[in-house]
């Protein structure tokens, strides 16, 4: 028989077609398939802001003047922090944060006027919940730019004209200019969600032909190994594609997404990632024993992709130990390729080497689930 | 023991279709087959009795290649279990005792899906088919949903699922449990026509009408064979007047020996 004619007879191609007819007959799968991605752009999309804005913030002043009024407008002006109001005293601002209506708080001393006009330093003080450190980092540059700014034109109007800094350096935000974080998230989002569901569909469906009785009588047929599972998770590749591809278009359509890159070149590598995924759910299927400890697994599996990744979080950040655990997860490299290709707009010259890593994921993964699957029901 | 891929029917033509040898089947400290030999006819209805857990599922799982024995060997069709395991499931038949049914398929894409698996294609797999289902009553069913079936109905198709190929040897692990007695009398004479075709048929049961017949009985008893003959050889050798007289007496006896 040649290699052709045994390629057209193959086992896989019946294994395929059957799963292609339970999908379409499965709602819940297509309800998964096409709804979960759009939910869960919308919940991560909106919901993660990691830029700090509008702190709910008081005012205690005690100088009560036109330049304690301007510190007060200035530091409002940085978009960082929102006047809430005023407190009458110490004891009062102290409710304020302890209570929770406020995370910052401007303390403008009696003497602060009086020290401007002097000609001395005026000191001001900036209280912040830091609890939270992320919201307290922004409380602290965007309390300095205030003061800069206030400064610039307190020695401006002493001087009598405009005054040039010796120094200018300015930050220029490449990429995200407006600084939104859904342009960040929403390129994770497709990476995560093809996390999820290609590892849960894949390891639930071949335990559910095993708690069904299924997988007995199909291993006792002549199927290969290789065979039954390529054709088991095969059409799911599709599945990962619709998703990927829901989440980019209403990315682009409520989230404004730019799409810099080659969506060809996007398509082709992100088939490394899914194989890859796909393969993870493989493995899980040959370790569960029923639906819910593979759904278990591969929950565990999520979490220290949303963690360790860089979907969320800075991997540079990191501690050593955490970055080498997130080397070990495809994700950390697909998310390279995807914000590479869809924020930067690179071509294939920056992240053939991720590809290669998630490649040889893909590779490692599945030959190990088919070695580990076995012919036998033990 | 060589095999020829392909070669029909079996590597060896001869009389015998399944010789166990001190067949043994171990699960941790369970012992669930001990020490079994048997030797089935080419061509003969041969039923597997015994009690729950006297090892017949075991055994079956054993000559199928689902389940590699501990001790012991066994060949069927001639190819041995231990080393010719693909060569077995491409000549054998197995019903187990859950039908393996895709529920959410029709009855034609189950057949369909089981036969194109065991190779049949194009013309030859479409008359196959039909001569098939037109066999087993089910054409008329033919789009109906497998898990919307009733149990008569689900049995059929899974014998017709189990031999669209036509094996040489067919395994049926309780194949009527929980069907009404019309589909049970049915479902014989399906298995009838298919041993007068040349099919071994190995079968096992709780129902003693279904034991009578078979060709020749083999009684299980916690692993262990504690009797085999044709009906009539059990019934006089053990001096009882049925085969469930034999059966109580057998069981009781070998419990009685612990």
């Amino acid at each position: 028989m040649s290699l052709l004619h045994r390629l057209r007879r193959s086992p896989f191609w019946p294994m395929l077609w059957k799963e292609f007819i339970q999908m379409r007959r499965d709602r819940l799968t297509f309800g998964m398939v096409t709804l979960f991605p759009a939910i869960q752009l919308v919940l991560f999309g909106y919901a993660i802001q990691t830029d700090v804005r509008n702190l709910p913030t008081v005012v205690l002043d005690d100088s009560r003047t036109t330049e304690s009024r301007l510190l007060v407008q200035t530091l409002a002006n940085t978009d960082v922090f929102r006047i809430i109001g005023e407190v009458p005293d110490r004891a009062a601002m102290q409710d304020a944060i302890e209570s929770g209506r406020a995370n910052a708080a401007l303390v403008i001393p009696p003497e602060y006027a009086r020290q401007i006009a002097a000609g001395a330093t005026a000191r001001a003080q900036l209280i912040v919940d830091a609890a939270d450190p992320q919201s307290s980092g922004a409380a602290l540059s965007g309390a300095q730019l205030a003061a800069q700014a206030r400064g610039v034109a307190i020695t401006a109007a002493r001087l009598g004209g405009p005054l040039d800094p010796p120094v200018d350096l300015r930050v220029r935000p490449w990429y995200n200019p407006a600084q939104r974080s859904a342009v960040f998230i929403v390129p994770g989002v497709i990476g995560i969600l093809l996390t999820l569901t290609m590892t849960l569909i894949t390891s639930t469906a071949i335990v559910r032909e095993r708690e069904r009785g299924t997988l007995e009588q199909l291993i006792v047929t002549p199927i290969d190994k290789t065979s039954l599972m390529l054709g088991k998770v095969v059409p799911f590749i599709l599945v990962g594609y619709i998703q990927m591809s829901v989440v980019l278009g209403l990315g682009w359509l409520i989230f404004d997404i730019p799409l810099r890159g080659s969506l060809v070149l996007l398509y082709l590598l992100t088939s490394a990632f899914i194989v890859a995924s796909l393969g993870v759910g493989l493995l899980i299927s040959t370790l569960a024993r029923s639906q819910s400890q593979a759904m278990q697994m591969s929950f565990f599996f999520l979490l220290p992709n949303i963690l360790l990744s860089g979907y969320i979080f800075p991997r540079a950040a990191m501690p050593e130990p955490a970055q080498w655990v997130g080397l070990l997860l495809p994700l950390t490299y697909f998310l390279q390729v995807l914000r590479g290709i869809l924020l930067k707009g690179v071509g294939i010259e920056h992240v053939w080497r991720n590809s290669l890593w998630l490649a040889v994921f893909a590779v490692i993964l599945l030959t190990i689930s088919v070695r580990r699957f076995s012919k036998t029901i033990e | 023991m060589t095999a020829t891929p392909g070669a029909t029917p079996g590597a060896t033509p001869s009389a015998t279709a399944v010789k166990t040898v001190g067949l043994r089947k171990t699960f941790g400290p369970i012992t669930a087959v001990e020490g079994l030999d048997l030797t089935i006819r080419r061509g003969e209805v041969f039923g597997l009795l015994g009690p729950n857990g006297s090892g017949k599922t075991t055994t079956i799982r054993m000559l199928c290649g689902l389940l590699p024995p501990s001790a012991g060997g066994a060949t069927v069709v001639g190819f041995d279990v231990a080393t010719e395991s693909e060569e077995i499931r491409r000549s054998i038949g197995y019903m187990s005792q859950r039908y393996g049914l895709y529920d959410d398929l029709t009855v034609d894409e189950n057949l369909r899906f089981y036969s194109t698996i065991y190779g049949l294609y194009g013309e030859a797999r479409s008359e196959r088919l039909e001569r098939h289902l037109a066999d087993l009553g089910l054409a008329e069913r033919r789009h109906q949903l497998a898990g919307t079936l009733s149990g008569g109905w689900k049995q059929r198709l899974a014998l017709a699922c189990a031999t669209a190929h036509q094996p040489e040897m067919l395994f049926l692990d309780e194949p009527t449990a929980g069907v009404d007695p019309a589909a049970r009398r049915a479902f014989w004479e399906s298995i009838y026509a298919m041993a007068r075709g040349g099919t071994t048929v190995l079968v096992t049961t709780h129902y003693m009408d279904e034991a009578e017949r078979c060709e020749r009985l083999a009684f299980l008893s916690r692993g262990h064979l504690i009797g085999v003959g044709t009906p009539a050889e059990i019934t006089t050798q053990f001096n009882q007047p049925t085969i469930e007289d034999v059966f109580i007496a057998l069981q009781a006896a070998d419990e009685a020996r612990v």
